[in-house]
């Protein structure tokens, strides 16, 4: 049912170190890896090898520059993100058919493929870009926070954390039970003030993020780079490009034009 | 978002649907229209075939259409749900409703009753199609009153350009009250839409590029995840043509609620047969803006994971 556990008895989830990630991508794809052949696979592609390529992926890492308006300084940050498997998790309540739910065992937020219809309204519902339509399959797709590896005992017991934590060459992700106060990943957000994304939007994410330290010296002398002469969006919205239109909308944008 | 063509189709004709549903109801609650069998088998065939019609092209972007009855049973917590629910019952009244009509030549007592009831269902349904969109905190656009007003409004309005015109054709006694639902709806669907376009300009929503990242300063995206678009960008990052939204509110405005005002206010004053032209002509010109509304409301509203994407408000 969608109807989301009063509570869970464990809140399982990850911790992203904002300071130390180096934006290397491999934990989507040690996380593209595991997962096509996890609970959630296959995860499809369509033309891996076309001019367009595109494909369903849990793990999706941005690249933000911030600015200090005080000081004039910048810096990179890397930001891994992927399913906050939230409390009040909209993606969940939203589901028509019951095929998405929360677990009340460890709070994991998953779809049941069987079930799904593919209306796409979770991945509306959802603020965080979790919930990916898969075109193949016709069904929603979700990080599953490797459900099928944390309690796969036949591996061994190190390697019973989610594909994108065993794979982290730096150790910027941490899992473990964000609900116990006591837990190595609870400690890790109490003592870097780790934050939760969006709280505005109400879905109280388990997922944690710790933020960049603050930089050690005095900033830089000579702060340059103005808005003019920064590097192009990799994906420009705003240029005249429409090849992805289709026929009725090319004529109506070209119709609008005159 | 992504404009989809199933869903514009679907939440137009339905509502459209519905609309007519409720007003046959109202006009036989009230005796203003007589249970004529000719007119009642059109407006019904017209009115449920659009509700029907408009229920399954929302089927067809489904991924797994063949599995929709699934979505009747969550109507704990979704509003798709309640939305599926609150159709299907809705039919049995219409239906019973219809056969007093068109089988029995009554529209009084018992059948302006089961009117009555199925035009409240009419009214939940278009209510529940509403909160399907207004429930999501995701979409500013969307997550406000004016939405549940709007689209109860839209559908009032188009039922009632439906029944004048249904009217008219048949020349129904009373056609100065269709025409007048018709003509003080299209009124209220301008001021709503005016007031709809005032709030999602002058508001955004809560959430920024900073709220998303929670990272101190100015954010902007340096470098997106990857080369090409991908579905997160295509289903909520829609961006074609939002450029030409001003022509296309101008459209609205022209299509959906100038011309049937006139062309139903100059009906009212005619005679039957130029009555017949110009509401047809009015709810033909209806017809074709409530698309472009439709499309617009999907179009213009944004979605707050592209600030993961390089926008700095939603």
């Amino acid at each position: 049912m969608t109807d989301l556990p009063d509570r869970t008895e464990r809140k399982l989830g990850l911790v992203i170190d904002l300071d130390i990630c180096v934006g290397c991508h491999a934990c989507a794809v040690n996380c593209k890896e595991w997962n096509a052949g996890g609970h959630s696979g296959p995860l499809t592609d369509t033309a891996p090898y076309g001019d367009s390529p595109s494909g369903v992926w849990f793990n999706r890492i941005h690249t933000f520059e911030v600015n200090d308006p005080e000081t004039g300084t910048g810096r990179t940050v890397h930001f891994p993100k992927s399913c906050l498997h939230c409390e009040d998790a909209p993606c969940v309540t939203v589901c028509p058919t019951g095929a998405s739910y929360k677990r009340e065992e460890d709070g994991i937020v998953l779809v049941n493929a069987d079930t799904c219809i593919g209306c796409k309204l979770c991945s509306w519902a959802c603020p965080y870009g979790a919930r990916e339509y898969d075109e193949t399959e016709g069904v929603m797709k979700k990080c599953t926070l490797c459900v099928d590896k944390i309690y796969n005992d036949s591996l061994p017991e190190e390697s019973r954390v989610p594909a994108c934590v065993s794979t982290c060459p730096v150790g910027a992700r941490s899992f473990g039970d964000l609900g116990d106060p006591d837990s190595d990943v609870s400690r890790l957000v109490e003592a870097r003030g780790g934050v939760a994304l969006m709280p505005e939007q109400d879905t109280k994410p388990v997922n944690r993020y710790l933020p960049p330290r603050a930089r050690k010296g005095p900033p830089p002398q000579e702060a340059s780079g103005t808005s003019e002469d920064r590097a192009p969006r990799m994906l420009n919205h705003d240029s005249g490009e429409r090849d992805g239109a289709g026929l009725i909308a090319r004529w109506i944008d070209r119709a609008l034009s005159n | 978002m992504h404009p989809a063509k199933s869903v514009i189709l679907f939440t137009t004709a339905s509502g459209a649907g519905y609309g007519l549903l409720i007003w046959l109801a109202l006009f036989s609650a009230t005796g203003t229209i007589a249970p004529d069998r000719g007119f009642g088998f059109a407006a019904f065939v017209l009115s449920l075939g659009l509700v029907t019609g408009g229920l399954l092209s929302s089927t067809l972007h489904l991924g797994h259409p063949e599995r929709a009855w699934r979505a009747m049973s969550q109507w704990r917590t979704s509003w798709l749900s309640r939305e599926g629910v609150a159709a299907l019952l809705t039919y049995a009244p219409a239906l019973l409703f219809a056969a007093a009509w068109v089988l029995f030549g009554t529209n009084s007592g018992i059948a302006a009753f089961l009117g009555l009831i199925a035009a409240a269902m009419a009214l939940v349904t278009i209510y529940c199609t509403a909160m399907i969109y207004a429930s999501l905190r995701t979409v500013h656009a969307w997550h406000n009153i004016w939405t549940r007003i709007g689209y109860m409004t839209y559908g009032l309005m188009t039922g009632a350009a439906l029944m004048a015109l249904t009217g008219s054709l048949w020349g129904v006694a009373r056609l100065d009250s269709l025409l007048g639902a018709a003509i003080v709806t299209t009124a209220l669907g301008y001021m709503v839409k005016w007031r709809y376009w005032r709030f999602i300009d002058g508001t955004s929503s809560a959430s920024t590029a900073e709220t998303a990242t929670r990272l101190k300063g100015d954010v902007r995206l340096l470098e997106a995840p990857h080369t090409e678009a991908n579905y997160l960008m295509t289903e909520m990052g829609f961006q074609i043509a939002r450029d030409h939204s001003a022509k296309l509110r101008r459209a609205t405005l022209v299509f959906c609620f100038a011309v049937p005002f006139v062309a139903f206010l100059l009906a009212y004053a005619a005679g039957p047969v130029l009555a017949a032209i110009l509401t047809l002509l009015g709810t033909l010109s209806m017809a074709a803006g409530i698309l472009v509304e439709r499309w617009l409301f999907f179009a213009e509203a944004k979605h707050v994971v592209m600030l993961y994407y390089g926008e700095k408000t939603a």
